[in-house]
């Protein structure tokens, strides 16, 4: 199992939540013989999204992400900033393009925030929220709907194609929490730091057979 | 439902052990932060703060390693603070594991450091600590102060004001502690955390003088605080973690169990 390492920060966590659960031989790497020989992928990310962006492109990430995804149908996991450059377009630092494999649009929350009763919501949204389930999927395997995952992040996932929502969140507006499309799964939250929920996620995935 | 309120356990480490001593049942080493961390972890705490307070160079090599040993088995958010003085700092302590760390001094020395790091590696992982202290009132509304050296030493800056600019130059989060109450188990110093909570729109973590799980429920129903951070009635297993988040179920409060 590979996790895409293009050099933005703590990917340390996220590799020894996989070992935990039982994943044999996790590499941290961005060589491309690794990660083509990997049988799962793991794209995650943290920072800001223009240097994120600009990284994945300077290693060759996007292209090895898309072989995996169309050529090797390996399944792939992408984590909370994973997830957001994966989308086509993220307001983040200006404007930046992203990788647009799941059209769509990230979004800042918005100052001043609030929810449905009025009362007012810090930005970053950080913390432990509710993931309402929108659709079934493997990944969710025990783990009952509405179960609390560990969010930090300032800006938003809306897919284009609402077909591909798994899980949403409300956080003064209704986020995409987590995209579901084929051998492709992707949250907002870390399952890598949302305990028993989030090891459980991390369990499905390496025992995760994709259909396609 | 919305988002919890986060109940944080903090731990202070001198030279690889936690001071303040810490009483569990059934702990075996009740100075080993490993297995300290380990333990809250299993209670359902919703993130773990790890303060550093080692002077020596040597000593911080061997915080290094703790936080490695404590990211690897602990699957929850993992702030460490203490001795952060520089951009490289940071990196040391993200690529051990951790996934916040906490900048206090360096911040009033150099206030750029807040906005580098933010830049560089996310908002989200940058916290600024706040050491505030009462001082004499101006036009009969009270004033905080931040002091450094464990509340001995007046900055002259007012607390309120310095956690809007930390906000602006790119802090994630606040930890605001009140040196009034540090170690007094009296409760948290509410006016301070009020009108901080209310000057920012980032996360604010109340801290310092928690005696007793009321103390927690009113620092976020009367402070505004976002989280609540709390040492001794944890360690000294007054309160367990599960107890403390049904207590603040019980008044309204929204929390992870």
């Amino acid at each position: 199992m590979a996790v895409i390492d293009y050099g933005m920060g703590n990917l340390h966590s996220v590799a020894s939540a996989l070992a935990h659960v039982g994943a044999d031989r996790v590499v941290v790497t961005h060589d491309v013989e690794q990660i083509r020989a990997a049988d799962r992928v793991v794209f995650p990310g943290v920072g800001a999204i223009r240097d994120c962006m600009a990284e994945i492109r300077r290693l060759h990430c996007d292209e090895l992400l898309q072989v995996a995804l169309t050529e090797q149908h390996k399944p792939v996991l992408a984590i909370c900033v994973g997830m957001q450059a994966l989308m086509s377009h993220s307001e983040e630092n200006g404007g930046v393009d992203c990788l647009n494999v799941i059209p769509g649009t990230v979004r800042h929350f918005g100052q001043p925030l609030h929810d449905a009763e009025g009362l007012r919501l810090k930005v970053p949204h950080m913390g432990w929220s509710e993931v309402r389930r929108v659709s079934e999927h493997p990944l969710w395997g025990g783990i009952p709907d509405g179960t609390r995952f560990y969010f930090v992040h300032s800006y938003y996932v809306t897919a284009a194609d609402r077909s591909l929502v798994a899980g949403s969140v409300d956080y003064g507006v209704c986020a995409d929490a987590a995209l579901a499309r084929d051998n492709l799964f992707a949250t907002q939250f870390h399952p890598e730091k949302s305990h028993t929920a989030g090891l459980q996620l991390l369990r499905n995935f390496i025992n995760w057979t994709p259909a396609c | 439902m919305g988002l919890a309120k986060r109940i944080i356990p903090c731990l202070d480490v001198d030279n690889g052990r936690v001071v303040k001593g810490v009483n569990f049942v059934g702990i075996r080493d009740a100075g080993d932060p490993v297995e300290i961390a380990r333990r809250y972890n299993e209670q359902g705490a919703d993130e773990i703060t790890f303060l550093d307070i080692t002077a020596s160079h040597e000593g911080r090599e061997t915080t290094v390693h703790t936080v490695e040993q404590i990211a690897e088995q602990v699957f929850i958010p993992l702030t460490v603070g203490g001795g952060i003085r520089s951009v490289d700092d940071i990196r040391t302590m993200l690529n051990a594991g951790a996934d916040k760390v906490s900048i206090n001094t360096a911040a009033i020395h150099n206030p750029e450091l807040v906005r580098q790091a933010s830049q560089r590696f996310g908002a989200q992982c940058i916290v600024v600590a706040i050491d505030a202290k009462r001082v004499a009132d101006v036009d009969g509304q009270p004033r905080w102060e931040i002091f450094t050296h464990g509340g001995r030493k007046p900055t002259g800056i007012d607390a309120v004001a310095w956690a809007v600019k930390m906000a602006e130059l790119g802090a994630g989060e606040i930890l605001l502690t009140s040196m009034d109450r540090d170690g007094t188990k009296n409760g948290f110093e509410l006016g301070v955390t009020r009108a901080i909570t209310d000057a920012v729109d980032i996360p604010v973590i109340a801290s310092g003088g928690v005696g007793n799980l009321q103390h927690l429920v009113d620092g976020i129903l009367l402070g505004g605080a976002d989280a609540v951070l709390a040492a001794s009635i944890f360690h000294f297993a007054e309160y367990t973690v599960p107890e403390a988040k049904a207590y603040m179920a019980e008044r309204g409060i929204e929390v992870r169990l």
